[in-house]
C-alpha cells in the first residue's frame, strides 16, 4: 500500500467517524424530544466539540494530502469530496445542537399532538435515515446508495412547506402556545436543512465516485 | 489543425514488437504529454516523429506518420530537413565544447547561413525566445560548460529554435534540473507554444499536468488514453491510467 493509500484510508476513517457521530446526534434529539430525557439533549451540546474538533483535523489531513501527495483521479475527487462533506456534516451538527438547546431552555416533555401535527417524528426519520445511507454510501463507495436519499429529502421539503399553515392553524386554536408552536416550527425547518445538507454530501459520494456534478443540476440521475 | 499524425504505427527493435498500433493526431501549436511507465514505448514513438530511431539497425516501421500533410517516412524524404523542422531537447543538456553563440549558430552554419550579421540576429532572438539572453548577453564568447544545468538546457532549446523548427520533441528535459530551473524550462514550454508545437515526454506526472494540454499514457507499446490533460488527471477514461497517474503501478 502506498503512503498516499494509507493516508486516503485514514481520512476515510476519520470521515466515517463523523459521519457516525452526526448521525448519532439527530438520533439522539429525537429521543430526547419524544422521551423528555432532556439529559440526552445536553449530552448533544457536548458532543458537538468533538464533531467540531473531528472537522479540522480531517481539513488538516486534507489539506496535508494535497501538498504532500498531490492525488489526481478519484484520488482528488475523494479529498475534494471530504472537504466539502465535513463542511455539510458539521452544520448539520450545528442544526442538532440547537435543536437540543431548544429542548433544554423549553425544560419539559413536549406535547406529542403538537409533534404530530408538525409530523416531526416521520421527518426525523426521513433525516436519520439518510444519514444511515450516506454512512453506508461513503464506507463502500456507492453512488447508486447515496441517491437514494434523494427521496427521503422530498418528504422533509414537503413536511417543512405545510409547516407555516399548520403552525397558523395551532396558533389560532391555542394563542397562548404561540411561543412553542413558532420554536416547533423552528425545529422543522431544521431538520428540512439538515435533509439539504446530507443532499449535498449525496452528491459529493456521487462526484468521487462517478466524477458527475449534481450540484445545481435538476436531473439527479 | 493536424500538426502530427500517426496512423496505425508500429514498430519494433528486430523480434521485439515495441509499438503497437498507434493512432494520435496532435494539434497545431499545443503541448502534449507523452506519459507511461519505463519501457512503455513513449520515447521510442517521440524517436519516431524525427526519425531518430532510424540510427538504430534493427529498428523497423509499420504505418504511416504525417507531419504538416506530409508522410515523413516516404523514401525520399530528406531526414536532415526534417530534423530542422522536428528539433529535438533532450533529458540531460548536452551542448558542444564551443562558446555559448557558437552553439546557437552552429545549427545555421551546417544548414549553410553564412551572412554574419543574419547569424548575429539569430543567435540573439533565439537566446531571447530561450529566454537566456539577459542571463548569457555580456559572455557569448565563454565557453557553453560554464553554464549551469539549466541555463545549459535553455541554451540546447536556443540552439533548436534557431534553425526555425515548428515542432519540438523534448525527452524528459527537466529530469536533471532543479526546481528552480524547472520552472523556468516550464515557463519556457508555456511561452514556445504559442509559435511552436511541443511534445514532452516526462516521468514527472506534475510536470504533464502543468505544461501540457494534452496527454497520451502509453503501456506495454500501447497508447490506452489520448485526451484533455485536465480531464485525464481528473477523470481518466481508462483504469489503466488512473492507476499510473495515482502512482498504483509502473
Amino acid at each position: 500500500m502506498s503512503n498516499l493509500e494509507i493516508e486516503l484510508q485514514a481520512l476515510k476513517e476519520n470521515l466515517l467517524e463523523m459521519m457516525g457521530l452526526v448521525s448519532k446526534q439527530v438520533s439522539l434529539c429525537k429521543e430526547a424530544t419524544f422521551s423528555g430525557n432532556l439529559a440526552l439533549a445536553e449530552d448533544v451540546i457536548v458532543n458537538e466539540k468533538r464533531i467540531n474538533n473531528l472537522e479540522l483535523t480531517i481539513d488538516k489531513d486534507c489539506e496535508n494530502i494535497l501538498a504532500l501527495h498531490n492525488p489526481v483521479a478519484t484520488d482528488l475527487r475523494f479529498v475534494l469530496a471530504v472537504l466539502k462533506i465535513t463542511n455539510d456534516l458539521e452544520r448539520i451538527g450545528d442544526n442538532a445542537k440547537n435543536i437540543a438547546v431548544f429542548l433544554t431552555k423549553s425544560g419539559k416533555k413536549l406535547d406529542k399532538a403538537y409533534l404530530d401535527k408538525f409530523s416531526i417524528e416521520k421527518m426525523y426519520e426521513a433525516s436519520i435515515a439518510m444519514l444511515s445511507c450516506l454512512g453506508k454510501a461513503l464506507k463502500d463507495d456507492d453512488a447508486e446508495l447515496a441517491r437514494k436519499t434523494f427521496k427521503d429529502d422530498e418528504i422533509l421539503n414537503k413536511k417543512n412547506k405545510s409547516g407555516p399553515k399548520t403552525a397558523a392553524a395551532l396558533i389560532e386554536a391555542d394563542p397562548k402556545q404561540a411561543k412553542l408552536i413558532v420554536r416547533l416550527l423552528a425545529v422543522v425547518n431544521k431538520l428540512e436543512r439538515i435533509g439539504d445538507l446530507a443532499i449535498n454530501i449525496a452528491e459529493e459520494v456521487v462526484f468521487h465516485v462517478e466524477a458527475k456534478v449534481l450540484k445545481h443540476n435538476k436531473d439527479k440521475s | 489543425m493536424k500538426h502530427i499524425e500517426a496512423i496505425d504505427v508500429n514498430a519494433y527493435y528486430g523480434d521485439n514488437h515495441v509499438l503497437k498500433g498507434i493512432n494520435i493526431a496532435i494539434k497545431e501549436n499545443t503541448v502534449t504529454a507523452f506519459i507511461g511507465p519505463s519501457g512503455c514505448g513513449k520515447s521510442t514513438f517521440l524517436r519516431t516523429l524525427n526519425r531518430m530511431n532510424d540510427y538504430i539497425e534493427s529498428f523497423r516501421l509499420e504505418g504511416k506518420i504525417f507531419v504538416e500533410g506530409n508522410d515523413i517516412y516516404k523514401k525520399k524524404v530528406n531526414v536532415e530537413e526534417l530534423r530542422q523542422k522536428i528539433g529535438m531537447v533532450f533529458q540531460k543538456p548536452n551542448p558542444f565544447p564551443k562558446s555559448i553563440f557558437e552553439n546557437v549558430a552552429y545549427g545555421l552554419r551546417i544548414h549553410g547561413e553564412k551572412d554574419k550579421k543574419k547569424i548575429e540576429e539569430i543567435v540573439e532572438q533565439s537566446l531571447v525566445k530561450a529566454a537566456l539572453w539577459n542571463e548569457v548577453k555580456d559572455q557569448l564568447k565563454k565557453s557553453a560548460f560554464g553554464l549551469s544545468g539549466g541555463q545549459q538546457q535553455r541554451l540546447c532549446i536556443a540552439r533548436t529554435l534557431a534553425v526555425e523548427p515548428s515542432i519540438i520533441l523534448m525527452d524528459e528535459p527537466a529530469s536533471a534540473l532543479d526546481p528552480i530551473s524547472t520552472a523556468k524550462i516550464e515557463e519556457l514550454i508555456n511561452e514556445l507554444k504559442q509559435h511552436y508545437t511541443i511534445i514532452i515526454v516526462t516521468h514527472n506526472m506534475q510536470q504533464a499536468s502543468r505544461v501540457s494540454d494534452r496527454t497520451a499514457f502509453f503501456y506495454m507499446g500501447e497508447l490506452i488514453e489520448f485526451g484533455k490533460t485536465a480531464e485525464i488527471f481528473t477523470n481518466p477514461t481508462k483504469k489503466q491510467t488512473e492507476n499510473y497517474i495515482s502512482g498504483r503501478f509502473g
